[in-house]
């Protein structure tokens, strides 16, 4: 499985709620093998854009490749095995237990005939393990924190194997302990297994700390794409959220990190 | 780094839901085998118990013969395969839905069935087989009309809901209409068989039914698990590679059919749809839409009730859809209220 | 599972001069369509004569009495029950937080039909001013075991707990209604006309004895409009915004008792009128209760007017029961509005 690279781009993509253009002509290509984050103020388009690029929404012009070919013919249960995507807001089953919410991770693996299996049962074993949440593992998914929910969701995802990987602001609700541990678990993961991540992400200094290619977007439209440490700068920032800020490098790991001003601080 | 006990850790788990409800399964299988041998043996017509094993067993008597095959065995078993279909209908509906109170009877299917029945007992003075067809057509095509008016590039379950809330006014409309036009005598036995009677049933009525849901109930097993990961979301379901539209109409169709043939046998057994899945989630407690429990416990009800108002002291032989709701609904009421003290409602 | 729970901001849709204009309309509609109940019927009296019959009264003319005891009355009476109607199933979504609550759905009008049925069949009570005080008594009953029950337990009423135990409630009272609807074939004969829901024979002593229960209901639900916007938002924003949440749910639940029970018990279970029009009501508004009431306020009694004029003028000389025609009118147009997406659930 190591370094089984897919390629994902959008090419002119349009994508619409009702008629109303959320994504206007965007091109893009997802680099395999690495690291993406898709980051831009609120109703920017990235969460449509990502689900434009799970065939979650069908675009009204344009197209979605996955290893050249449009991503609409793909059968989905192929599509699934090879791309997982987790929603914004997914709902969790009333009553059901965390082992078996991540078990459904393992849907697109099973067939008609071929049951629950003992490598079904390995995946969401270290799916939990990697989210650290194996000791909740019988308990209800709804009595626990906004958090370990949250990890639980990934752990789904997780469990689904998918050598590309898409997550619509995976670290909602977590403090910061967890939104750090999920961003390396998606490292390690990018790392050892060569899953190519997409990330949606609010958190401008996580997103150029663990991107190796940076997504800004405004209003539909791209407006700077690249590694993170060439392409972030205040003029970049200023277009892209309408906010002045100073661009230091970031203490720990070097890349961009950027420092908001106020109005009071001027 | 992972320990490697995880795995079992994992499959204990899955398999202690699965034990809880495996056992209530049974459990429930077990209370339906009593129920069947108390329907078979006591009551109206009594014969031992051991006569009625016998008699099962191809060695009664012409009278048991008669008694126990003719007159309690059909009835016994069109209560519970009754029970069942409308068990697992309603069970699939709320799920797919996302409303507990989203059932055939309320979002119009069974409204749909009985516009036709009483319309043929009403305006054209018909009974028996031809009401059963039609009330089965009435239901097949309300729910082909309700999906073709919900359909817009897709459906949702909210609009489906809504559309029928609508459709299901328009038919309840013509019923009354129809009820207010009769005379009392006939209009009276509409009511019997709106209300779900197993009076009368034999094995005419069980053979179709039987039939049906020897085809359904596979079918529905098999688009269970695809069940399971629609409740999770359209968005969450398509990313595992379900075909959403395709998944909800086969579901959708089989739970109306098993609705429809329910009715066509034995009329809209009030509230069995309804009431059953609620009670089968909160017995199951394993995160699944319970379709094999609530489907046992649509059977369990019918059946009890069925002998209970043919047999309860002092009162008069009542259509079985008289006592599914009085037995039903307290029981439903008494399961909120304690699963609540526990803290473990919603 | 998952109610359509909405979190919407409570704020108008439209610019509030939009919805003044809105209000303003629904009332001019509203006042033509009283006009056209006095004034048409099934019985053709000349307008010049209506005119006399209201302005220059002569005891001795038929006609004249016909239109005072008759027409002037049921009109007053369906604006009542109209208002009534709308104001309750809003305030009923909105607690519930689900589309599909309304009095039929959740046992309230069940409630009232079971007593108005024992008041029929124990005490021979046969006036419709005597069924009032049976319909108002099953009402609150029913309310109190919907929401008895939907309350227990640590985290309160959830709108899914209160659903399913007024489905239950339901359930239990249609099952014991029927049960004594099919022994009784003198009380089946008056109750299936009463069932349908109609005006006709509505004398001002029944307008009397219900407007002044209707008038406090409306003002309990007008009063509690703006906790109904908060209550919508969720329990835990509504607490946090310094809400008595409980006292918010006894107060619906207090103009729902008043409102359905009066309703019910002066015309009987009138369908789909407290169901629809607030859902319609809400797609003109938006989520903003404060407009949302008023409004079902006026468009509810303009359907009931609109379905009772058609209603007597299609079946001269006879007539069609109105609440036949609510549904046969509304949910074409319901259907048609929620395939346009202009309606969505709360």
């Amino acid at each position: 499985m190591m370094t089984a690279e897919h390629s994902l781009r959008a090419d002119a993509v349009r994508l619409a709620y009702d008629g109303r253009e959320v994504v206007r002509g965007l091109t893009a290509r997802i680099p395999p093998g690495s690291i993406t984050m898709i980051v831009g103020p609120n109703a920017c388009g990235k969460s449509t854009l990502l689900r434009g690029m799970a065939r979650l929404l069908n675009p009204v012009g344009g197209a979605v490749y996955l290893d050249e070919k449009v991503i609409a013919d793909y059968p989905n249960r192929e599509l699934a095995k090879v791309l997982g995507i987790l929603p914004q807001t997914p709902v969790a089953p009333e009553g059901i237990t965390v082992a078996d919410l991540v078990g459904r991770g393992r849907y697109p693996h099973q067939g008609w005939f071929r049951r629950w299996t003992a490598e079904d049962d390995a995946a969401v074993a270290e799916a939990l393990a990697a989210t650290d949440t194996l000791e909740v593992a019988a308990r209800p998914v709804e009595e626990l924190s906004g958090g370990q929910r949250q990890r639980v969701w990934i752990a789904m995802a997780l469990a689904q194997r998918t050598d590309l990987l898409l997550l619509d602001e995976p670290t909602t609700y977590l403090d910061v302990t967890h939104q750090v541990e999920v961003l390396d678990l998606l490292t390690d993961l990018n790392r050892t297994q060569g899953t190519t991540v997409v990330v949606v992400l609010h958190d401008l200094n996580l997103a150029c700390r663990y991107a190796d290619h940076l997504i800004a977007m405004r209003a539909g439209e791209i407006v700077v794409e690249g590694d993170p440490r060439r392409v972030v700068t205040a003029d970049v920032i200023e277009r892209v959220f309408g906010m002045s800020c100073r661009i230091v490098p970031d203490p720990v790991s070097a890349t961009p990190m950027i420092v908001p001003i106020g109005r009071h601080h001027c | 780094m992972i320990d490697t006990s995880a795995p079992e850790v994992v499959a204990r788990g899955r398999a202690r839901a699965r034990r809880r409800s495996n056992l209530v399964a049974l459990v429930l299988a077990a209370v339906l085998v009593a129920g069947a041998a108390v329907a078979l043996s006591l009551g109206r017509g009594f014969v031992p118990l051991d006569d009625v094993l016998s008699t099962l067993a191809g060695q009664g008597s012409r009278s048991t013969n008669y008694v126990i095959l003719e007159l309690k065995l059909p009835r016994v078993l069109a209560a519970v395969l009754v029970g069942l279909a409308f068990g697992v209908s309603g069970a699939i509906f709320q799920t797919l839905l996302g409303n507990p109170l989203a059932s055939p009877d309320v979002i119009g299917i069974s409204t749909g069935a009985s516009a036709a029945a009483v319309l043929c007992i009403v305006a054209f003075g018909l009974s028996g087989t031809v009401v059963s067809v039609v009330a089965l057509a009435g239901a097949l095509a309300t729910a082909a009309v309700m999906y073709l008016l919900t359909w817009r590039g897709g459906v949702t379950g909210s609009r489906l809901v809504l559309v029928g809330i609508g459709v299901a006014a328009i038919l309840l409309g013509v019923v009354s209409y129809l009820m207010t036009r009769a005379q009392v005598a006939t209009a009276q036995d509409a009511l019997v068989w709106l209300t779900g009677s197993l009076n009368g049933r034999g094995w005419d009525d069980v053979w179709p039914l039987a039939v049906l849901l020897a085809l359904l109930l596979p079918a529905v097993a098999a688009l269970s698990r695809v069940l399971n990961v629609l409740r999770m979301g359209d968005d969450s379901a398509k990313g595992l590679g379900v075909s959403v539209e395709p998944s909800r109409l086969g579901l959708l169709v089989c739970a109306v059919a098993l609705a429809g043939a329910a009715t066509a046998a034995a009329g809209p057994v009030a509230f069995v749809a309804l009431l059953a899945a609620p009670i089968g989630r909160r017995l199951a407690r394993d995160g699944t839409p319970a379709l094999l429990v609530s489907g046992l416990v649509g059977a369990a009800v019918v059946l009890l009730a069925d002998f209970a108002a043919q047999n309860l002291p002092g009162l008069p032989q009542y259509p079985v859809g008289v006592l599914t709701g009085s037995v039903g609904a307290p029981y439903l009421l008494w399961l909120l209220a304690r699963a609540n003290r526990a803290g473990k409602g919603g | 599972m998952a109610v359509t729970a909405a979190v919407e901001r409570p704020t108008a849709r439209r610019g509030s001069g939009t919805l003044v204009l809105g209000l303003v309309l629904a009332g001019v509609l509203l006042v033509g369509l009283a006009l056209a109940s006095v004034f048409v019927g099934s019985k053709p009296i000349p307008a010049p004569t209506v005119l006399d019959a209201l302005l220059r009264f002569d005891p001795a003319n038929t006609d004249h009495l016909f239109v005072r005891a008759e027409r002037v009355p049921r009109t007053l009476v369906g604006i009542a029950v109209g208002a009534a109607l709308g104001v309750a199933g809003a305030v009923m979504q909105a607690v519930a937080r689900n589309p599909l609550a309304d009095p039929g759905v959740l046992g309230i009008n069940a409630g009232a039909a079971l007593f108005i049925v024992t008041g029929i069949n124990a005490f021979g009570v046969t006036a419709l001013t005597g069924y009032v005080w049976f319909g108002f008594a099953g009402a609150l009953v029913a309310s109190l075991l919907v929401y008895g029950v939907g309350s227990m337990g640590r985290e309160g009423a959830t709108p899914i707990k209160l659903a399913l135990s007024g489905a239950a409630t339901n359930a239990a009272f249609v099952s014991l209604t029927t049960a004594v609807l099919l022994t009784d074939t003198d009380t089946f004969d008056q109750f299936r006309f009463w069932q349908v829901g109609a005006l006709s024979g509505r004398s001002m002593a029944v307008f009397w004895q219900s407007s002044g229960f209707i008038a406090l209901g409306l003002l309990v639900a007008l009063a509690a409009a703006r906790s109904l916007n908060t209550l919508s938002m969720g329990d835990d924003i509504a607490r946090s915004l310094g809400q008595d949440v409980t006292r918010t749910r006894i107060a619906a639940g207090v103009a729902v008792v008043l409102l359905c029970g009066t309703a019910t018990a002066s015309v009987g279970p009138i369908a789909f009128v407290g169901l629809a029009v607030p859902l319609l009501a809400r797609s003109i508004t938006g989520p903003d209760h404060r407009w949302l009431l008023p409004l079902s306020m006026v468009l509810a009694p303009s359907l009931v007017l609109g379905a009772d004029v058609v209603g007597r003028v299609i079946a001269r000389p006879g007539e069609l029961q109105v609440g036949i025609l609510t549904a046969l009118i509304g949910a074409p147009v319901f259907i048609a509005m929620v395939r346009g997406r202009k309606v969505a659930a709360p």
